[in-house]
């Protein structure tokens, strides 16, 4: 009836986990409580789980970044906790905890922490940026949006219900074959990414055809802003690889649940292609997360220098060569394979030559601060954090991408520190920094600076007392997912490392400080103009938060940096004295569409883990239901009224004009 | 009446110069379109991986048997024609939406549906004949391989055909909508692509196959 | 285990590479990073003295510099891949003194064995290698995928069930060292430490005649040790038939097998599976 559900299910001999759960239910439970007594469940519906807006589904999925970094985050506390102290001993967590543990750690922090990040500023930026209303496909948006959701819950639900993967991030086989991974724990693992892939795929033709297809007018590929020239190479990496992840990751499906042979060691299965189709995939991955970094990092660091990006049509080179050539290196996870010194070689030049576009971005963020003037808000701190951790990051990478160099250093902490090193310093410090940079743009009040500045210091040197002993304790032979150890001269390091987490752990508690206090404190820091920063692209020069509509008139872009070029030729819109045709708008429709699939998807992929094959078809039905609904509207549009939208502007541009005003800067 | 959201020329606050350099977003059509042919490049790339693992797989026999022993190459062209030939009623069904012809797209996609399900028919008992005489999915990777690969294929046939029906109850509740229009454009796409991916299955799985 | 004190010359080239790498990049690096922080302090908004070039935002000459300086940094390290690549091939023989020492590696849940074919010995979790002379591996596993690795003698390589891959290395100094699995395989991973001993080429053959004890490696006891447990002692034994790695690494002896569960929950897979 329940297929391999049962309550031996439930781990109720186990403290850590059934504490975890109860703990995390209970919270769940009181904020819905609340949610529901004080009346915000209509607003929330309506306003938020049905919204189609591209601005709302940012938020979203930047929040579910956020929660989820917390649980990632406990991860990584928990095994820096046990390193430190598993010395001759077994320390806190058996084997089968601790290698759920750090298999959850890296794929919550990939999957549904540093995707959903940056697909959720992009999300919420791209669109205002090329002067439009919203993205391609606002309805696929929310799907996509909510089938990641569904992937983070099922990863979620392991933790109380059955176990996690025990192989890693990436479940090598044949580790991960029914064979000698028997459980749930590898299912979960592939049904929560096989349906959150099919949310990023959506989102990567979304911003695809967003970003080439809707553009305001004037706006050629050349002025566009930089963040959405590496949203779009982002975008085309999403759409080129996630599907060699749904491949592959079926193909370990069907050994695991009808007995095929891809990869197990009998009957010519071929442990090897998994390592190979998987890092085909792989590597793209760890470029669709860090492109959008650069780009933000372009933004900010010409915002806050008060100058254009420097060297803007080599910035689209390099990007854009970053985007093929992410495409040319897999080979270099797997150097000790046994590939042969000329196929390792030529992997290992082609590494090294995406170190070259990326050098050139450096440089260029360097010379955009050259002859700036420069002003040092939280943002710009976590831009220059950024730019000297990423650096020491790519020299350790170029580092392993010389073959003898990676025959002693593969898979030891040397590798760990190598990588957190620039998914830390690359994509996290960029995402810390949009997230601040934009969200008075998302929500009309800035964040507190001093908590922001207070939470960066703490993350900077968290991170180098974390990540710096890491590489030395690579040097010193250990290697990575060790529950515990009898090397005397690793435990130092170790103990050092588990420190750094805390001095993170302290950053975290700033930035959630930060945020609690920011919106106490929201009327002090409202932002009235949309233009805290004072701007150059088109996204401040809306109302923040914007109306639903972005822009009451479309914009028309003359040049690079569009809206600073309104702003130096004084044509500033609430200067104008002849007021706009203001025009009926059309808007989409909300819609449930996203939410009821995603919980449709959930119901399936929870019975595909337990299998439970009536709820597999029950789920499936509904799925296809919903969208037969969806299909079966008869209005998927709502005007606003000319007069609404003007009332609207009108209140926006009078705002503008009165601190302008009041600045003295009409 | 949905590219008036889009559409600019009564908010122009600047004449139009001679040449625009950009006019301004694409039509709904044209932007609906364009992100289809983006899904199916990348379902193409998800079958590059299984064309890719059949390739590496295609020796692994462990001890069974090979491509030469079990594909009926009568069959697989049998199966083809219909397959191509769904693709040709597909295309005039697109015609008939075109002129709004509704009797001849029900005609057209009804025939296609038959067409589809009679290659469907034939896929589905060879697969019943192979797993009968032991030459099943489990067999080997080189079985596994070829059932994924062809299955897979068979699968977006299938849910191409649930596609075909909600449009043929679409027009019929409908008519011929804007909207409805895009998603037949879409299907069609969709059910091109398919007869691509097909050639390209038959060549690689069943004519080199073959050989081995 | 330390990498920078190698014991023998492949592990030496490796280091040499290590170094000369890191030193290649830091001189780029490093002038960075100073570049960083002194155009961050002087062109920050309180100096009056910088020079504000609010419309500059392009210098081909700066490109030109800009783009050649990694290009020309990877150009050199990627010689250096290529070379190292190639004179550090795993696959490729090393030269020594004495008659090479053929040695057959198996990794299993959760140990390791080698078999000396032509010494007609096999130990668990120790190595015992003469020093200076040329060590030729072949490597394989049993059931998942290792990585056989002593980090003060150099390269790493992984095994695979089904296939045997290949390593060659040297050891130069007498002593003992440690080895490890440089890949994650299961519960029992972080117990599979093994030493190494490296001695006089003298006392080889005498090692040879104390270890070869009164257990047998065949198939049979070979089926025990395959299946899930964690070995504290260091067994060792003689083996008859040096066929048996062949074996082995063809499958004719199948994989070994792998945990039977009693819980949906996590439960340790440590002693789990069953002999067949």
């Amino acid at each position: 009836m329940f297929g391999k559900l049962s309550w031996s299910a439930i781990p109720f001999d186990q403290p850590i986990p059934l504490v975890a759960g109860a703990v995390v239910l209970v919270a769940i439970l009181a904020v819905l409580a609340w949610v529901v007594i004080k009346g915000h469940l209509p607003y929330l519906w309506s306003e938020w789980i049905t919204s189609v807006d591209h601005k709302r589904i940012g938020v979203m999925y930047t929040l579910l970044a956020l929660v989820m970094l917390l649980r990632g985050f406990s991860d990584a506390i928990m095994m820096r906790g046990q390193q430190a102290v598993a010395y001759h001993s077994q320390g806190y967590l058996p084997p089968e905890h601790y290698n759920q543990i750090f298999s959850a750690h890296g794929t919550i922090m990939i999957f549904f922490v540093a995707m959903p990040f940056v697909i959720g500023l992009m999300n919420l930026v791209v669109p205002l940026q090329l002067g439009v209303r919203d993205v391609a496909f606002p309805t696929l948006n929310s799907v996509g949006f909510w089938l990641t959701a569904t992937g983070a819950l099922l990863v979620n639900i392991s933790l109380v219900v059955g176990e996690f993967a025990r192989t890693g991030w990436l479940p090598y086989p044949p580790l991960s074959e029914l064979t000698y991974s028997p459980g749930v724990g590898v299912d979960y693992y592939l049904w929560s990414l096989e349906i959150s892939g099919i949310g990023t795929l959506v989102a990567g033709i979304n911003l695809v055809t967003t970003v080439l297809k809707l553009r305001t007018r004037g706006m050629t590929y050349m002025r566009m802003p930089m963040f959405c020239w590496t949203t779009l190479a982002s975008n085309l990496l999403i759409v080129a690889a996630f599907p060699i992840l749904t491949a592959t990751l079926a193909m370990l499906i069907l050994d695991r649940y009808f007995g095929f042979h891809f990869f197990t060691n009998e009957a010519g299965g071929n442990v090897m292609m998994f390592m190979n189709l998987i890092w085909a995939w792989g590597h793209p991955e760890v470029y669709i997360l860090v492109l959008p970094a650069f780009g933000i990092f372009s933004e900010v660091v010409a915002t806050f220098s008060g100058k254009p990006l420097f060297g803007y049509r080599s910035m689209v080179l390099a990007t854009m060569a970053i985007c093929v050539i992410s495409f040319m290196v897999w080979l270099h996870h797997f150097f000790t394979m046994g590939a042969g010194p000329n196929v390792n070689a030529i992997f290992g030049i082609a590494s090294m030559v995406i170190a070259v576009p990326t050098g050139v971005k450096i440089y260029n963020w360097l010379f955009t601060m050259y002859g700036g003037r420069i002003r040092f808000t939280t943002p710009m701190l976590w831009s220059i954090g950024f730019m000297v951790t990423f650096i020491l990051g790519g020299l350790t990478g170029v580092l392993v991408a010389v073959p003898p160099a990676d025959f002693l250093l593969h898979n030891s902490l040397f590798l760990v520190a190598h990588f957190h090193n620039v998914i830390i310093g690359g994509v996290l410090f960029g995402a810390f920094a949009g997230y601040t940079y934009w969200f008075p743009k998302a929500f009309g009040f800035r964040l507190q600076e001093g908590l922001g500045k207070a939470a960066f210091w703490f993350w900077l040197i968290g991170f180098y007392v974390a990540f710096m002993p890491l590489y030395a304790v690579g040097f010193l032979g250990m290697t990575r997912r060790m529950q515990h150890y009898d090397v005397a001269e690793w435990r130092p390091w170790l103990l050092v490392a588990g420190g750094g987490a805390v001095l993170i752990l302290i950053g975290i508690i700033f930035q959630i400080a930060q945020l609690v206090v920011s919106i106490r404190h929201r009327e002090e820091l409202r932002d009235r103009t949309g233009d805290p920063w004072d701007g150059r692209s088109l996204e401040w020069a809306t109302a923040s938060p914007p109306p639903v509509f972005n822009f009451a008139i479309p914009p028309d872009v003359r040049g690079e940096g569009a809206y600073w070029e309104q702003k130096s030729r004084a044509e500033r819109p609430y200067l104008a004295t002849a007021e706009p045709d203001y025009q009926d708008i059309e808007m989409p429709r909300n819609s449930p569409t996203g939410f009821v699939c995603a919980f449709f998807a959930t119901v399936t992929g929870f019975a595909l883990i337990w299998h439970i094959w009536w709820m597999v078809a029950a789920g499936l039905i509904g799925a296809f239901a919903t969208f037969v609904v969806f299909a079966w509207r008869d209005h998927d549009e709502y005007v606003i009224p000319a007069e609404e939208v003007a009332r609207i502007d009108r209140a926006n541009l009078a705002e503008r004009r009165a601190l302008a005003g009041l600045a003295g800067r009409a | 009446m949905t590219d008036a959201t889009m559409a600019y020329a009564d908010g122009d606050l600047h004449h139009l110069r001679g040449t625009v350099a950009h006019s301004g977003p694409a039509s709904k059509r044209i932007v609906t379109g364009y992100g289809f042919w983006i899904f199916i490049l990348s379902d193409m790339v998800m079958f590059s991986a299984f064309f890719a693992t059949y390739a590496v797989l295609l020796g692994q026999t462990a001890g069974g048997p090979g491509g030469r022993e079990l594909f009926d190459l009568r069959n697989v062209a049998i199966e083809t024609g219909f397959l191509l030939a769904s693709s040709f009623t597909c295309g005039l069904a697109t015609i008939a939406a075109d002129v709004r012809n509704k009797l001849w797209f029900q005609v057209a996609m009804a025939v296609t549906c038959v067409l589809g399900l009679a290659f469907l028919t034939i896929e589905g008992r060879e697969f019943a004949s192979l797993v009968a005489r032991g030459a099943g999915p489990t067999r080997s990777a080189f079985l596994s391989a070829f059932f994924t690969l062809v299955g897979c294929h068979g699968m977006h046939v299938s849910a191409g055909e649930l596609w075909l029906l909600t449009m043929m109850a679409q027009v019929f509740a409908k008519g011929f909508r804007a909207d409805i229009q895009r998603r037949i454009l879409c299907f069609a796409l969709f059910w091109h692509a398919l007869d691509i991916i097909w050639v390209a299955v038959f060549s690689v799985v069943y004519l080199l196959g073959s050989a081995v | 285990m330390n990498i920078l004190d190698p014991q023998g010359p492949i592990g030496a080239a490796d280091k040499t590479i290590l170094i000369d790498s890191i030193a290649i990049m830091l001189a780029i690096v490093l002038p960075t990073i100073v570049a960083i922080f002194a155009f961050a302090f002087w062109f920050r908004q309180s100096n009056p003295r910088a020079h504000y070039r609010p419309d500059w935002a392009h210098s081909g000459r700066i490109e030109l510099v800009v783009w050649s300086i990694p290009a020309l940094t990877v150009i050199l390290l990627g010689g250096v891949a290529w070379i190292g690549a190639h004179l550090l091939d795993p696959a490729a023989p090393v030269e020594g003194t004495g008659s090479p020492v053929r040695i057959q590696v198996v990794s299993l849940d959760w140990k390791w064995l080698f078999i000396y074919p032509d010494q007609r010995v096999a130990t668990v979790n120790t190595l015992t290698v003469p020093v200076g002379a040329p060590l030729q591996f072949e490597l394989t596993s049993a059931s998942v995928m290792n990585a056989f690795y002593v980090p003060q003698l150099g390269s790493m390589i992984y095994t695979m069930n089904g296939m045997v891959t290949r390593l060659n290395l040297r050891a130069d100094q007498e002593g003992d060292l440690q080895g490890l699995s440089a890949h994650f395989s299961g519960d029992g991973f972080p117990d599979m430490l093994f030493d190494v001993h490296v001695i006089s080429p003298l006392a080889f053959p005498d090692w040879v005649k104390t270890t070869r004890s009164d257990q047998v490696l065949n198939a049979e006891s070979y089926q025990e040790l395959a299946r899930q447990s964690v070995e504290k002692s260091r067994p060792t034994f003689r083996l008859d038939d040096p066929g048996l790695f062949g074996a082995i690494a063809t499958q004719k002896i199948p994989p070994a097998p792998g945990p039977k569960i009693t819980s949906e929950g996590a439960q340790s897979y440590l002693g789990a599976s069953d002999v067949r």
